[in-house]
Formats: structure tokens, C-alpha cells, sequence
């Protein structure tokens, strides 16, 4: 147990080494992660302008109980679950450590892949928020305006930092299964098309999800119960009081339940993976 | 008991089929034709501890996959084998923690990282103790020369230099078999010697049980008593590099030294001439034959020099694989 604790620390010693080698291309990349947010804020912007020149009552300034603040609020606040939850290159990784037969060492040798990978994640991750900080800090800083309801209260606090990290491990398991995929189709880059399309209309990514249609299909019901709602809206509801106590509890639990899924699910690709690659590549 | 043991393993792939062209494609979408590729086509092969066997044949042999399969990489598709009794693809980390594999084109350390990081993973991967690991690292690394090297990162090394490193990763577990796949594929002369003394000193040294594949004859002259020819998946040839040639050449090359004045009229008709450039005269004769050869000629002509030699080893052995080619085609053809 101890001797595995150390080798999972040096992984991630040497994970965090391995990221500072790309630290001038993380500031960058950081802070051209706000320019769609910024996009996004402008448009809205001229929706909201819109929408006042033409006072109606019933919307009271609102689109979907969004006020302008809350609007720009919500896409800060998704940006910051996006942090938790996107892992860039994770499908296409381990999609070309199949295909080249780099998987090969996690064969050979005594160690587990699939763990390597998180601690691996976990590093780039805790390196990203490290040089990520004072950027974030600074827009954030300069946004506080918009976030109309100050901060929120303690136990949506506590939902939310607890859906950040659930919304951390199922971005990371559901990209893991998707390139595991691999063991039977050499080429994945179209699904991972598709799990980033879906990604953008249904976690909340582009939208908030109470813009989503409730006939003919009841789309904003059935978001609920899928993961992609949590890997972007959930956090930033709970985060701006959208969600009622029950409420984020509930869907605490659902996303939970999800991450148990694809923990379970990419243990088992990976067991039949392996037992196919063996029978028939190598 | 032996330490490697392989009973008629076998393994074959299944290969998708695609004819050329875009409308065979477009069947393929909905119909697949699949073939059977007999890689390994059930060998036998018992090694003892401390032997250094060299793998030899052409490319496509089977070589690559019996060690893939000793590795545990791949599964049979029948037969058995164990090493130091274990069953290879059951995997087990036991297994895993006593043996190691080295393949030239694939890598193991971390780009972007010295090498000493990648050992210090390894380190605890393997479970070492710290002082002892640090004992290795500094014995493999001075006998490899690249203790300045340790602390660069791995993409800054040449191809030499990475393999010397990719050695040390496999060897720092202190792997009780070692299984090498063109460990001097692309490498210049130098760094291709040094990596031979290196095998050659550690094996010795150690007395640890080596499979290696190689292209290069002087490989496996320089570092392998026993040799083992594999073409179309099966064992051609298992014995001493040199029993190769007494096993599968029946010629002897001759080359004479004619004197000065000598006359080379009527030797162009001589059967089996390899080189007629006088004074030379090289041609190639029956082992047998030879000295019913020699004696009409050295009664009528003056003749310097006489020198008689095994035809070159490659030519042995690039005879012996297209002939294992050429069968086992046949064979394939004959099972349809």
C-alpha cells in the first residue's frame, strides 16, 4: 500500500515537473480561454439591449429568470467548471498510445494505466490552477459587478466545490472511455467529435440549459438525468443560487452516480480492451 | 527445468483484406473479408539460465511476436510456454517485476523529461531500494558512458544516447530475463559496439538469460553462442552461428593467386566462377569437390596464392530464409 502511495507521488512529481516545461504556452492558453467567454458577453450583451428598448413586462429585463449580470455571471462561472472538467487531449492520448502500441508498456510493466493517466491529469491540472490563478483572479476581479447576488451561501458553497471535483473525475473517466474505444476502432477522432458537440449544447457550455426546449421534445428535463450537464452548468447554478436545496443534493447524487459509471465502465473497456488487443494486435 | 520453455506455440492474426480500388472500400463498409496470418506456426525452444540466444530471420519471421508473446503482450493462439514459470500472459506482477523487455523504436522514458526522471519512476514502479537503485543507475550509466547525459531531457539525446538510456530504464529492476528487439536498429557503428560490449560485459557479469532479435550479423556474432533461425513462423535452424553454414552450405569459395605470366585462356569456361579479374580467379565448388578441383589445376598452372573459405554468412543465411519463405508459401497454398 505504501510502496504504491510513492510511486503514485512520483508519478505526479514528475507529472508537475513535466508540465513546467510548457508553462509560457499555459499562461497563453489561459488567457485565451476568456476570449469566447468575451464573445459570448458581447453578444448577450446586444440580446439584453435589445430586449430593454422593447419593455415588456412579463420578461422584467429577464431571458429564462437571466438578468445581464446574471448572464455574464453564469458564463465566468462555467468557465471555471470548464477548468475542472475539459481535459484536453486525454481521448486523442490515449487513442495513439493504443494505435502505436505505446499501451505495451502498461503490459510489461507493473503499473496500471488508467491510474497513471489520473495522477497524470491531476498534475497538469493543479500546475494549470497554479499559473492559472492570477489571471482568473484579475477577471474576476474586474467582473465582480456581475455577480448581482454576491457570494453564495455556505452549503452551496460546499455543493459546489464538492461538484467541481465530481465534474473533475467524470470529464476525466467519460474522455478515458471514449479512448479506450480504440481497442476496437482504430480511428476516434469522429466521437470525440460528437461527445464535443453534444458537449457544447447540452452541458451548458454555450448556453445555460434553461434555454433548452421543453416541447416537442422535453430536452431541458431529459439534460438532468444525462452527465453532460455536469461537466458545465451545474456548478455555475449551484454557484449563482439557481438550484434549490433538493435540488443540489440531487443532482450532486446524479453526478455521482455518473462518475461510478464511467470509473466502473472504463475498468471494464480496458479489461476486454486488453484481452482483444492481445488476441488479435500487438 | 529450463528457464524459458515453449511448447508448439502458435499465433495467428486475423488480417483485414482490402482489395484495391474505391468501390472494393465502399464494400468494405458492409463486408468484411478477413485472412488468417500464421506468425508463429508452432515452435519449440527451450533456453537455460544464462544463455544468450540470439532470434534470427527476416522481417515478418515471427520474431518480433514470440518475444511479444514471452512478454506477455499477446496471447497464443495455442501451444504453451513459461518463463521462470510463469505463464507470460497471465501477466502477473510477480512476473512482470523479474523481466524486462527493450524494443528499438518504441520508447519508454519521457520525452520531455531527463532520464532520471524516468528512472526515478521506475525506481518506484519496480519497488527498489533507494541506495541500491542509486547503485545501479551509477553502474549502468559508467559503463555506458552517459552519466553526463542523465540530467538532459531525452529529446535533446541522439538516437544512441536514447537507447543507452532505454537499457538502463529496463535494466534497473535487474531483470532476470531480458528480452531485446533490435536493440541496435538505426545506430551508427560506434554506438552499435558500445551497446554490444555492454550486452556482452552485463550478461556475463550477471549471468542473466538474453533473447535478442537483431538485422546485424555482427550482433549476434559478437554476443551469442547459440542461434536460432526463424522463417515462416517456424524454427529453421538451432544451434552455433557457424554450425549454420557446415548445415545449409554445401560450397567452399576458392580464390587463386596465378603467377605473372600465367595464362587465363579456357578458365572463363571453368564452372562456378564468382570473380575472373587477373591475377585473381575466384570460383565456388563442392565442399567435396575441392581438392578434385585443385589438383588438374595445380599441375598446369602457376600458381601463387590458394585460399579456401565458407561462403559469407549472410549469403547462408538470406538462402536459408528465402527457401523458409518459399515454404512455408507453399505450405500456406497447399492448407486453402
Amino acid at each position: 500500500m505504501l510502496a504504491k502511495v510513492q510511486t503514485w507521488w512520483t508519478f505526479f512529481l514528475i507529472a508537475v515537473n513535466e508540465r513546467l516545461v510548457y508553462r509560457g504556452d499555459f499562461m497563453l492558453g489561459t488567457l485565451m480561454r476568456f476570449l469566447p467567454t468575451l464573445t459570448q458577453i458581447f453578444l448577450w450583451w446586444a440580446i439584453y439591449d435589445v430586449i430593454s428598448s422593447r419593455p415588456d413586462e412579463s420578461l422584467d429585463g429577464k431571458i429564462a429568470g437571466y438578468r445581464y449580470g446574471d448572464m455574464v455571471a453564469y458564463y465566468l462561472m462555467v468557465t471555471i467548471t470548464r477548468a475542472f472538467s475539459s481535459m484536453p487531449g486525454l481521448t486523442s492520448g490515449v487513442a495513439r498510445s493504443i494505435r502505436s502500441g505505446e499501451v505495451k508498456k502498461f503490459l510489461i510493466q507493473p503499473v496500471d494505466m488508467i491510474g497513471c493517466l489520473l495522477v497524470q491529469r491531476v498534475a497538469h491540472k493543479l500546475v494549470y490552477y497554479f499559473i492559472a490563478a492570477l489571471p482568473f483572479t484579475l477577471v474576476f476581479f474586474l467582473c465582480r459587478g456581475f455577480f448581482l447576488n454576491g457570494w453564495p451561501a455556505p452549503e452551496e458553497m460546499l455543493v459546489f466545490f464538492l461538484s467541481l471535483l465530481l465534474s473533475f473525475l467524470l470529464g476525466f473517466f467519460i474522455e478515458i472511455c471514449l479512448g479506450l474505444v480504440s481497442f476496437w476502432f482504430l480511428e476516434v477522432a469522429s466521437l470525440g467529435f460528437i461527445y464535443m458537440l453534444l458537449n457544447f449544447l447540452l452541458s451548458g457550455h454555450m448556453f445555460p440549459l434553461e434555454l433548452l426546449p421543453e416541447s416537442p421534445v422535453n430536452l431541458r428535463a431529459a439534460v438532468d438525468w444525462l452527465p453532460l450537464k455536469y461537466l458545465a452548468y451545474f456548478s455555475a447554478a449551484v454557484f449563482l443560487g439557481k438550484l434549490s436545496s433538493e435540488e443540489m443534493w440531487r443532482g450532486l447524487a446524479i453526478e455521482a452516480v455518473w462518475v461510478l459509471f464511467f470509473i466502473v465502465l472504463a475498468r471494464w473497456m480496458w479489461s476486454r480492451g486488453v484481452r482483444r488487443y492481445s488476441a488479435y494486435g500487438g | 527445468m529450463s528457464i524459458i520453455e515453449i511448447r508448439d506455440l502458435r499465433k495467428s492474426y486475423r488480417v483485414y483484406q482490402k482489395r484495391e480500388g474505391v468501390w472494393a472500400s465502399v464494400q468494405g463498409l458492409f463486408h468484411r473479408e478477413y485472412r488468417e496470418v500464421e506468425a508463429v506456426r508452432g515452435i519449440n525452444l527451450q533456453v537455460e539460465q544464462g544463455e544468450f540466444v540470439a532470434f534470427l530471420g527476416p522481417n515478418g519471421a515471427g520474431k518480433t511476436t514470440t518475444l511479444k508473446l514471452l512478454s506477455g503482450v499477446i496471447n497464443p493462439s495455442s501451444g504453451q510456454a513459461t518463463v521462470m514459470g510463469f505463464v507470460p500472459w497471465e501477466r502477473s506482477n510477480e512476473y512482470r517485476r523479474r523481466f524486462a523487455l527493450v524494443m528499438g523504436q518504441k520508447n519508454q522514458l519521457w520525452w520531455d523529461l531527463p532520464a532520471a526522471d524516468s528512472f526515478r519512476l521506475h525506481q518506484h514502479i519496480y519497488r527498489l531500494e533507494a541506495d541500491q537503485f542509486k547503485r545501479t543507475v551509477d553502474e549502468l550509466a559508467d559503463l555506458l558512458d552517459v552519466q553526463k547525459l542523465l540530467t538532459r531531457p531525452v529529446r535533446e539525446l541522439s538516437l544512441g544516447e536514447r537507447m543507452k538510456m532505454e537499457l538502463i530504464a529496463a535494466l534497473l529492476h535487474s531483470p532476470e530475463v531480458l528480452f531485446l528487439d533490435e536493440p541496435t536498429i538505426g545506430l551508427d557503428v560506434i554506438a552499435q559496439h558500445k551497446i554490444q560490449q555492454f550486452l556482452k560485459h552485463y550478461q556475463q557479469v550477471r549471468r542473466i538469460t538474453i533473447l535478442l532479435t537483431s538485422h546485424y550479423m555482427k550482433d549476434i556474432a559478437a554476443l551469442c553462442q547459440r542461434v536460432v533461425v526463424i522463417a515462416g513462423g517456424l524454427i529453421q535452424y538451432d544451434g552455433s552461428l557457424s554450425g549454420i553454414i557446415d548445415q545449409f552450405s554445401s560450397d567452399k569459395i576458392v580464390t587463386l593467386q596465378l603467377g605473372k605470366d600465367e595464362d587465363f585462356a579456357g578458365l572463363e569456361k571453368f564452372p562456378g566462377i564468382v570473380e575472373l579479374q587477373p591475377p585473381k580467379f575466384k570460383f565456388r565448388v563442392g565442399r567435396d569437390d575441392v581438392a578434385k578441383t585443385l589438383g588438374p589445376l595445380l599441375a598446369t598452372k602457376q600458381i601463387d596464392d590458394i585460399v579456401v573459405e565458407d561462403p559469407p554468412l549472410e549469403e547462408v543465411i538470406a538462402a536459408v530464409f528465402t527457401k523458409a519463405n518459399a515454404d512455408s508459401e507453399a505450405s500456406a497454398q497447399a492448407s486453402k
